[in-house]
This record gives C-alpha cells, structure tokens and sequence, in this order.
C-alpha cells in the first residue's frame, strides 16, 4: 500500500451523519473479482442522477473538485457493511485521508489495511476547521509525521493510534508481519485445541 | 483474578500475544480466530493476494464458503443462473475453494443458504469461540456466547494465511432488558428499539452484552436477530451468555460434536458469563413491557417509531439529527405527521440473515393464513437458507404463502441488498424484514421501512404498514 507522509491538496465539506458503505459504493460496483475500477462507483448515486446526468449540487462535482485529496465527514462515516470497495474506491479516486469525528468499526480496519488515513478531531476543532475550509472547500495538508492539519493560518494537532500511524507510515506487508510470528500461532493452536478437544477435526459426530 | 466480562474472558482465551504495551479496550493483540465462513462478493480479492503472494492457507478446515449474495432467488434453480458478473464471482469462488482446499456451498448444495443462517444451522457455532468473516452481521454468533464480528477483504486474507487478525480490544456495554415482551412484540422490535434509543453508531466501539428475563425467554433464532442487528447501532460485536437452549439447539446438528464431547464442554461453556462484579464501560436499560412493533420511517435505522405513532417532524428532533431527518423523508417521499399505517407499500419482503429462519416464516404465515395480499403489492418470501426451505415446506409454510400470494423463493441475500436481479424500481416503497434502510440499498431511489417478519405479512395484506396485534389477536 502507498505510504502516507504529507500530502497537500483540496478538502471538500461532506458533513451528514452516517454516510454508510451502501451510499460510498453502491452494490452494482461490486461483482468483480479484483480491485480495480471502482473509482467510477464513488459516492455514484450522490454523482448522477437516474439519467446518468451529472448532480451539479453535489459538491464532488464541482471545480476545482475533480482533484480533492481530502473530505471533510460527519460522525459514523462508512457505517454498514463490511464492503472494502468503499475504502477502495475512495483511494482510485484519489482521496487521501478522511477528517471528521467518528467512524464505523470496519470501515476504519479497512482504511488502514490500504494506506486511508482516518483523522478525529474534536467538536471544536472540528468547527475551526470547517469554517476555515468553507462550504465550496480549499487546500489544506494533511502530515502524518508531525500530525499536523493545516489549512491557511490555522493548524491543529491531532491524535492517531502509534502502530496505525507507523503501519500508515512505512506502507508495511501486514502478513507478513504476523507470519514472523508463525512459531508462536503454531504453540498457542496446539495448546489451545489440547484443552477444547471438541473443536478438532474428530470431536465431530 | 480480577473479574471480568464475558466479552474479555473470550478475547483472553483468544489472545496470541500482546501487539502494544497498553491494556484493556484501544490495546492492540494478535487474536486467534476459530472458524470463518467466506462469500463470493466479499472474499475474492483476499484470494488473488494469497495467489500473488504465493501463500497458503493456514487451516484450510477452519473456513467454509458460502454462495449466498449475488445467485438468484428465481423458484427454478437450475434455470436461472445470474447475470455474467455473478457467474464470474461464483466460479471464482469454486476455483478458490478447490485450489486451497476450502470446503464450499454452491448454489445447487442442499446446504446452500445465507451464511450467517448455515453456519449455526450446520452446529458448527460453539459458544466462546472466535469468529471473523467478510460480512458485518458475523455478529449473529453472539447468540451462542462466541464472539463473531465483521472484516474487510485485507483482513480476509490475513485470517486465510495466519489464522489470525491483529485486533484492537472493544470497549463494552451492558444491555440490560427487563420485564417481558408483550403480545405480538418480537425480537426484532426489541433491537430496533434499542437502535432508535441510542442511535446508530450509539454502540460504536463497544461489545454488546445483552442480560434480562426477555433475553432468556427468547429462542435461540430470536436471539440470532437481536445479536445481527445489533450492528445497526454500531456494535462491532453482540453476546449473550450460552444456556441450555443453546446447548439444545447445537446437540444432534450435522456438524456438532458428539455427544460425548458435549459433555465435556458444556461445563466449559456454562462458564462462560461475565462474573457478577464485572464492571461494563456502559450500561444502557430497555423496558421490554414498553416496546410496540416497530417500523423504520428514514433511512438509517435510528429512524424509526411504534407503529400506532406518526412519521415525526424534523422541527420537533435535537438540532444535529434535523438536516438528516429532512433529507431522509425528502427521499422517503413522506410528510411529517403522516401516520404510519397511513403509508401505502408496493412491495414485501421477507428474507434476510436477520429474519428469514424457520420461527420467522411460522410467524408471518400465522397472519396469512386466510387472507390475501392487498391488490397492486408484490410480495416475496426467501428463506434463509434451503434447508429452512424445506422445513417450511415439511411443514405446509409454503402453501401459507403461496395461497396468500407471496412468491416462494430460493434462498440468498436476495433483496436485503440487491445485488442479484431481486430489486426496488426507483420509488417503490417495501416493507422489508431485513436490517437495512439506506439510501439505494434495495434499489436505485427504492424505499425501505424496516419492521418484524409478521409485520410485513401484516403490510402486505393489508396493503399499508400495519399494526400486527390489530390482525393477529386470533392467532397469538
């Protein structure tokens, strides 16, 4: 996956609650059997309407938005389903990191296993922040060494579990991280099914 | 030893090492996981890294595949095999299953079904276990006392190769229910009510433990629907402590383990409860003599009223749900006021891995029974598995509906999320036994109330949402 250091670019206002995986990338995108063309599904049905015309409310569709980096989101983004299309399809489309206040569970594993930085801030900031990006959004930067987001004058902290922010940071093979670990799973497994001898293979009827 | 809850004893038993040198909730582990069970839209990719990668599978017996998302539901399963796309997912999947060795469930198995309804049905879900599989409502599990909880497709693939994913402790909360159920409230009205009360992401972060009478008065498929959807409010994982339901329920199933084994483990498994002193993060209270069958009025499942009340006004809800509440009506096509069972459906549904077991489809067929579905409705039933299917049809479920003029479907996902050709034209209002209510879910521009099995039977009939005690005082 891509490491994350500092990356500067536009941020776009999407403030609404729950925002769930089904509204980030809609259930027709998701009958391939690989990974790619799902930028195209991004937020579709929020991009176009019923005629395949281009929602010219929706703030993605407006220039300069072509090249957003950043969405700025409301509490519980990417509720709902497990699809990591959603984490997928927002990384082809060239969104970098998310910056709101909560985020679903999985949704949140998901967009740390592929390189998504996922910024809380609090209410406050959260508000400086938005004022200072604007309802039609600006440039600001995301630095994930300084843990930094700055947005003209204003520059705000924030705070990010040290293993993600590293795994963020280094782009690392997760399995094979684990998998130096093989003796160890390899004792706890023998250990574990010796004392519960009705999950092996022959506690079966 | 300190005590704990039950949701922590699991974890511990589960726990390989340390990942950090923080404890309890936020502290990162590297956790064994028992069991998964894989579909065809959600595991493909995990698949091709292995292949790239050149890995195995870890314990290949562990996993069991599962058609379930995308085949169609059409009564002729031999004549209908889905669009291109889905017979490319589905032979991919047997291509994976047959390279690594992984048992799967095609859709002409017997044992085909929703996963979340295979699994227990098969006795393969043991209480204190750990399952992670590539769907969300894996939280069904916690009606048996096992930790079950939903992964991305990355996490997928690590769990195939290392048996293992790299967790991060929950947080949790008790949800204590007090008092009974009354006549014609279900399971279902019980968790939708707790969502409504703390809101969809009020859970978020935490593992569920739900206690009370009215939990230990509900059957094991009543639990299964309070522990599914449990997500909807934001819970990651959802439990109940295992009893001798339960251990009925697992005892003679095909996968189970003998009886002998069950003998040995059940003290094992009476253990698992969280100690009397355990101390929860949150504890939320539910009045179960207060809950009313339930419908959905927006949508995201916090959205919803009794159904003897009216769609409510944006005005009139806390100052940061108004904006959603008026965008969610808008593409509901409802006004503020506008009582529920005011509201006309073109469509019913019922099916799901929330609702569509053996129990689900008796209750909606006690209110068909001698009545017909309301002219201008469409209404399907797809049970959650075929072998449900069967016992329904042993047991004369089948004609219930047919008679009454439901569809009697194949088994899938079906129109819980649409991904086959079972799908909401745009504006098409349904009345759905499922756990969802988003925007497009079940369509492109279709809209979802959520509600109990015998409340749609009740819709569907009457041609409106209803209230099921109004029809069911002979029945119940």
């Amino acid at each position: 996956m891509e490491k994350f250091l500092s990356v500067t670019g536009l941020a776009a206002p999407m403030p609404a609650a729950n925002v769930d995986t089904d509204v980030i990338m809609p259930k027709v995108f998701l009958k391939g059997i690989d990974r790619s063309g799902l930028a195209r599904g991004l937020f579709h049905d929020l991009r176009f309407d019923a005629q395949g015309g281009t929602r010219t409310d929706f703030i993605l569709n407006r220039a300069p938005m072509q090249n957003v980096r950043f969405l700025l989101t409301g509490p519980n983004f990417g509720c709902g389903s497990s699809r990591e299309h959603a984490v997928w399809g927002l990384l082809q489309y060239g969104i970098r990191a998310l910056i709101g206040s909560t985020f679903a569970g999985i949704f949140a594993d998901n967009a740390a296993n592929n390189g998504l930085l996922l910024v809380t801030l609090g209410d406050d900031e959260r508000a400086r922040l938005a004022r200072a990006v604007g309802p039609d959004g600006t440039e600001i930067t995301v630095d994930l060494a300084t843990q930094t987001v700055t947005c003209g004058g204003l520059c705000l902290d924030f705070g990010i579990e040290p293993s993600r922010r590293q795994a963020l940071m280094e782009g690392r093979d997760k399995i094979a991280t684990t998998l130096q670990m093989k003796e160890r799973i390899r004792d706890f497994e023998a250990a574990y099914f010796a004392e519960a001898p009705w999950l092996a293979r022959g506690g079966e009827a | 030893m300190r005590s704990r809850t039950l949701y922590d004893k699991i974890i511990d038993r589960h726990k390989i090492q340390a990942l950090d040198d923080r404890a309890g909730p936020g502290s990162q582990l590297l956790l064994y996981v028992d069991r998964t069970v894989l579909n065809e839209y959600t595991s493909p990719q995990a698949f091709t890294g292995l292949r790239d990668a050149g890995r195995g599978v870890w314990r290949a017996e562990a996993a069991l595949g599962v058609v379930d998302h995308v085949n169609s539901t059409a009564p002729d399963r031999g004549a209908s095999v889905g669009d291109a796309d889905a017979q490319r997912q589905i032979a991919y999947f047997a291509e994976n299953g047959r390279d690594f060795g992984i048992e799967m469930f095609d859709v002409l198995d017997p044992r085909q079904g929703i996963e979340h309804v295979v699994l227990p049905e098969l006795g393969w879900v043991l209480p204190g276990l750990v399952i992670a599989a590539g769907d969300s409502h894996t939280a069904t599990y916690g009606a048996f006392g096992t930790v079950g909880f939903g992964i991305g497709t990355s996490d997928i693939e690590h769990l195939l190769a290392t048996q293992t994913v790299t967790y991060t402790r929950l947080k949790t909360m008790r949800v204590r229910v007090v008092g009974d159920l009354p006549l014609g409230v279900t399971a279902k009205d019980l968790v939708m009510a707790l969502i409504r009360k703390i809101g969809a992401d009020g859970a978020a972060g935490h593992a569920l433990e739900f206690v009370g009478e009215a939990i230990g008065a509900l059957d094991v498929e009543g639990r299964m629907t309070i522990c599914n959807m449990s997500v909807e409010c934001g819970a990651r994982v959802a439990l109940m402590a295992p009893d001798d339901k339960v251990f009925d329920y697992i005892a003679g199933r095909s996968r189970a383990p003998s009886t002998e084994m069950l003998e040995r483990a059940k003290p094992v498994w009476r253990a698992l409860a969280s100690d009397p002193d355990a101390v929860f993060d949150r504890e939320v209270d539910l009045c179960a003599g207060e809950i009313a069958p339930m419908v959905t009025w927006g949508t995201s499942p916090d959205q919803s009223g009794a159904i003897d009340d009216a769609v409510p006004d944006p005005a009139c809800l806390p100052a940061d749900r108004r904006g959603d509440a008026a965008r969610a009506l808008d593409y509901m096509g409802l006004e503020p006021g506008t009582r529920y069972e005011d509201i006309a459906i073109d469509r019913a549904f019922i099916g799901s891995c929330t609702n569509a077991r053996l129990d689900d489809l008796r209750a909606a067929a006690r209110i068909l029974r001698g009545r017909s579905v309301a002219p201008g409705v469409r209404a399907m039933v797809s049970p959650g598995s075929s072998s449900v299917r069967r016992a329904a049809e042993a047991e004369g479920l089948d004609r219930a509906f047919i008679e009454a003029g439901f569809e009697w479907r194949q088994s899938g996902c079906s129109m819980c999320l649409a991904m086959n050709d079972d799908v909401l034209a745009p504006g098409e209002r349904c009345a759905s036994s499922t756990n969802r209510n988003f925007e497009g879910r079940q369509g492109s521009g279709g809209r979802t109330h959520l509600m109990s099995p015998a409340m749609v039977a009740a819709a569907a009939v009457t041609g409106r949402l209803a209230d099921v005690r109004a029809l069911a005082t002979r029945e119940m």
